[in-house]
C-alpha cells in the first residue's frame, strides 16, 4: 500500500528513482539537483538499493556513464541542472540516437551569466532538439509519479529512448509537501526489470554508436524524428495504466478551468499551480479565464493544444527563459507555429516571467489576465516582454 | 632480426590465432595503430567490452552498417572513453552480481588516441583512475590529431611539423615538450603502466595480459607509428618503431606497484638523428635542434633508469 509522507521534493525523487532499482547511478553535484544523487547514495549506503553509485569527476562524464553502463544493459539514472546539462551537452543527442533509455530529471535552474543559482527553464530549453523525451512536473507528486513512469516510457520496445524530467530549481527540489509513495511491490508490478534491445558483452556481440555517412545520415535522423513522435501513444497508454494503478491521472495537456474560458494561460512546470490561483481570484471578479499545464514538452502534443485553445479568444504563453533575438520564449514559438495553419485561433500573446528565481506571485498573473482581457478588443502591438523588468 | 630464439617456430603458440580486429578496416597504408589494436585484442581476448574514444581506430573500423570489431564494442564521443568504460564497467559488475548476466569476468578496455587521452580525455581518464574502476586504457600514440590532418597535440613531440604548429621561417616546429602521460597515471597509484610499442609485439601482447589480469585500473601507452602524420613510407613504420626505443627517445617500460622495470633496454642509445632524420615531420630541425633534443633525451632517460634502479615496490617499502 503506498503511505502519504512529507518530503523535501529532491529526496522524494531520489526515493521515487530507488523504487525503480536502477543498476547504475551516475552524478555530479550542483544546486539545485544536489539533494537527489546525495539521497540517492544515502539509499545504496543504507543498502536499501543495490546499485553503482558512480561519483564522477564531471556531468560529462556522469551523462557518459550512464552511456556506458545503458548500453551494458543496465538501467541508468543521473541528474543534474543548470550549467551541468550544458556541460553534458555533447552527449546529450548521441543518447537518444543510441536509443539508450537513460532518465535524467532536471532540477531546472538559469544558466549563466552572470552565475545565478536559481530557477528557469533556460537550461532545458537549450537542449530542446536532442530527440529526447522532455516532459514537466509541477509538483512533488508529480515528480514522484513521472519518476516512475519515466523509466517504464523510456524502456518500452516502441520508444527505447532517454527521457529528461524537469523539476523547477528551489520551487520544486527544495520545497517539503505531502505526497504518496507507492511501495515497492506496486513499482515492481508497474515497472518490469529492463531487458535491452542489445547490449555490449561477449555472449552476444555488436558494434554501438558507429559512423553514418551522407548517404544513410538523412533516414537516420527521420528514424530518431519518428521515433519521439510515434513515443506520444506509448505516453499516453502508460499514463492510462498509472491512472487505473494509482488514481492519478496524467495528460500531455492538462487544463484547468478551461472550458469555455476566453483567457487561457499556458504555463509549465511550478507556476500552473500559481497561475490557478490567480484564475480563481479573477473568476469570482467573472472575468472568464482557465488554464492548460503543458506537461508534455517533447514529442509536442500538437492536436491536444489545438483542440483545448479552440475556444479561446487570448492564450497567454508563460515562458521561463528567453530566446535571445527571437521570437520571445521558445514555449510561445511552439504554440504560435503549432496554431498558425489553423482557419480560427485565439491572440496570442506572451509573457516571459520569473528568470533566475524571480519571484512569480499571484498579482502578477492577475495583472497578465487583466492585459489579456484588454487584448480580446485589440491585439497588442508587443507580441511578448520580459514581465516585471524594473525601470521599464 | 629475431626477438625471441625460434620466433617462427613459436610465435603462432604464443599468440591467438582469432582475428578480433578483422582485415577490410580502413586505416592508411602502414598503420602501426591498427597493428597494434589487432595485437592487443589478441593478447585479451574474448571476454572483453572494447570502449573506444572517436579518432582514427574509431573512424577507421565502423562505417555504418560495417564493422571490424569482433569484440562487442561501443563508442559515444572524443573526450569520454574512460567514463563510458567507467560505465560499462560498474554496468557489466551490477548485473553480474544481480545475476542477470554469465557469472564470469569480462574487461572492459577502453582506448583512446594521443589527442583523446593527453588533451581532451585528460579529465575523464583521471577521474576513472582515481575511482579505481576494473578497466584497463591502452592510449595508441601517433603523436598529433592524425584523424583531423595532423593537428598538434600535448603527445605531440617537440620539433614535430605539425598543420597547427607548422614550421617555416619564424617557426621551428612545436616548441613545447611532450606530455609524460604514463607518469601522471602511474601518479594515480594504479598497479599496473606501461609504455609499449607495436614494433615489439610480445613485449606488447605480455603488458596487456598483465594490465588484463589487475583488478583495477591499469594503462599502456603504446606509441603507434602513423606513416601519413609522420612523413615517412608506410614500409618503414615497424623500423620507426624500433628506433624510438633504440634511441631512447620512447623507452619501454613498466611500472609495477611502484617498481620501474625497463623490457626493453638497449645496450648503447643510438643518436637521436638516427630517428628524426627519417622523418619529414622532423625534415626542417637544424643540427642545433637536434643537439638540443639529444640532451632532452638523455636527461629523461637517465631520469628513467634512476627510477628504474633506486624506486622499490611499494610492498617492499619499510
Amino acid at each position: 500500500m503506498s503511505k502519504r509522507v512529507g518530503m523535501e521534493i529532491a529526496l522524494a525523487a531520489a526515493e521515487a528513482v530507488a523504487l525503480c532499482r536502477p543498476d547504475v547511478v551516475a552524478a555530479y553535484p550542483i544546486t539545485p539537483n544536489t539533494h537527489v544523487p546525495e539521497h540517492l547514495s544515502d539509499i545504496v549506503a543504507e543498502g536499501r538499493l543495490d546499485a553503482d553509485f558512480i561519483c564522477v569527476e564531471s556531468e560529462h562524464s556522469a551523462l557518459s556513464a550512464c552511456c556506458g553502463a545503458s548500453g551494458a544493459g543496465a538501467r541508468a539514472f543521473t541528474a543534474t541542472s543548470s550549467q551541468g546539462l550544458l556541460y553534458m551537452a555533447e552527449i546529450v543527442p548521441i543518447v537518444s540516437a543510441m536509443r539508450l533509455p537513460v532518465v535524467m530529471i532536471i532540477g531546472n535552474r538559469a544558466l549563466s551569466g552572470p552565475i545565478n543559482i536559481w530557477n528557469d527553464l533556460s537550461d532545458i530549453m537549450s537542449q530542446r532538439d536532442v530527440g529526447w523525451i522532455s516532459m514537466f512536473a509541477a509538483n512533488g507528486q508529480e515528480v514522484i509519479d513521472m519518476a516512475i513512469q519515466s523509466f517504464k516510457i523510456a524502456e518500452h520496445r516502441d520508444v527505447m529512448l532517454p527521457v529528461n524530467l524537469n523539476m523547477d530549481g528551489f520551487q520544486l527540489t527544495h520545497v517539503v509537501e505531502p505526497m504518496d509513495f507507492p511501495d515497492q511491490k506496486e513499482v515492481d508490478e508497474f515497472l518490469p526489470p529492463y531487458k535491452p534491445y542489445a547490449a555490449v558483452h561477449p555472449d552476444n556481440i555488436v558494434s554501438m554508436g558507429t559512423l553514418a555517412l551522407p548517404e544513410i545520415f538523412n533516414e537516420v535522423m527521420k528514424v530518431k524524428d519518428e521515433v519521439l513522435k510515434n513515443s506520444k501513444k506509448v505516453i499516453v497508454e502508460i499514463w492510462k495504466e498509472w491512472e487505473q494503478k494509482f488514481g492519478r491521472s496524467y495528460k500531455p495537456i492538462e487544463t484547468y478551468k478551461a472550458k469555455g474560458a476566453e483567457i487561457l494561460l499556458l504555463a509549465v512546470g511550478s507556476m500552473v499551480e500559481t497561475a490557478e490561483v490567480a484564475v480563481d481570484e479573477m473568476r469570482k471578479k467573472k472575468v472568464s479565464a482557465g488554464v492548460l499545464k503543458l506537461r508534455l514538452w517533447r514529442p509536442f502534443p500538437f492536436e491536444e493544444l489545438r483542440r483545448a485553445v479552440k475556444d479561446a479568444k487570448v492564450v497567454v504563453v508563460l515562458d521561463r527563459s528567453v530566446s535571445f533575438g527571437g521570437p520571445g520564449g521558445p514555449v510561445f514559438s511552439e504554440v504560435r507555429s503549432a496554431l498558425y495553419n489553423e482557419a480560427k485561433r485565439p491572440v496570442i500573446i506572451n509573457e516571459i516571467i520569473g528568470l533566475g528565481g524571480r519571484d512569480v506571485p499571484v498579482s502578477d498573473f492577475v495583472t497578465i489576465i487583466e492585459k489579456a482581457a484588454k487584448a480580446i478588443k485589440e491585439t497588442p502591438k508587443e507580441e511578448y516582454e520580459i514581465f516585471g523588468v524594473r525601470g521599464s | 632480426m629475431n626477438i625471441v630464439e625460434n620466433f617462427d617456430l613459436y610465435a603462432p603458440r604464443l599468440v591467438d590465432k582469432e582475428e578480433y580486429f578483422s582485415a577490410g578496416h580502413r586505416a592508411c597504408q602502414g598503420c602501426g595503430e591498427a597493428l597494434a589494436i589487432r595485437m592487443m585484442c589478441k593478447a585479451l581476448g574474448s571476454d572483453t567490452v572494447i570502449v573506444n574514444a572517436t579518432g582514427c581506430m574509431e573512424v577507421v573500423s565502423s562505417f555504418y552498417p560495417t564493422t571490424a570489431w569482433n569484440l562487442p564494442w561501443i563508442h559515444v564521443a572524443f573526450p569520454n572513453a574512460a567514463s563510458v568504460g567507467a560505465g560499462v564497467e560498474a554496468g557489466l559488475k551490477v548485473l553480474r552480481r544481480k545475476g542477470k548476466i554469465a557469472d564470469r569476468d569480462v574487461k572492459t578496455v577502453c582506448i583512446g588516441g594521443g589527442g583523446g587521452t593527453f588533451d581532451i580525455g585528460l579529465q575523464a581518464l583521471s577521474g576513472a583512475m582515481e575511482r579505481g574502476h576494473d578497466m584497463l586504457y591502452a592510449c595508441f600514440d601517433n603523436e598529433a590529431y592524425m584523424n583531423t590532418g595532423i593537428q598538434r597535440s600535448g603527445a605531440t613531440p617537440f620539433g614535430a611539423s605539425t598543420t597547427t604548429n607548422p614550421a617555416g621561417r619564424a617557426s621551428s616546429g612545436k616548441g613545447e615538450w611532450k606530455k609524460n602521460i604514463t607518469e601522471i597515471i602511474a601518479a594515480h597509484g594504479v598497479q599496473y603502466a606501461a609504455t609499449a610499442c607495436h614494433s615489439y609485439p610480445l613485449d606488447f601482447m605480455n603488458k596487456v595480459k598483465k594490465a588484463r589480469e589487475v583488478k583495477g585500473p591499469t594503462f599502456i601507452h603504446c606509441l603507434a607509428v602513423c606513416p601519413t602524420g609522420w612523413r615517412i613510407p608506410s614500409e618503414a613504420c615497424i623500423k620507426m618503431g624500433r628506433l624510438a626505443s633504440e634511441t631512447g627517445i620512447f623507452p619501454l617500460y613498466e611500472v609495477e606497484n611502484g617498481k620501474y622495470r625497463m623490457t626493453i633496454k638497449p645496450e648503447k642509445l643510438r643518436p637521436v638523428g638516427d630517428y628524426l632524420k627519417a622523418q619529414g615531420r622532423f625534415r626542417h630541425l637544424t643540427p642545433e635542434d637536434i643537439e638540443r633534443i639529444q640532451e632532452k633525451v638523455y636527461q629523461e632517460y637517465n631520469k628513467l633508469q634512476d627510477k628504474v634502479n633506486n624506486l622499490h615496490a611499494w610492498s617492499e617499502l619499510k
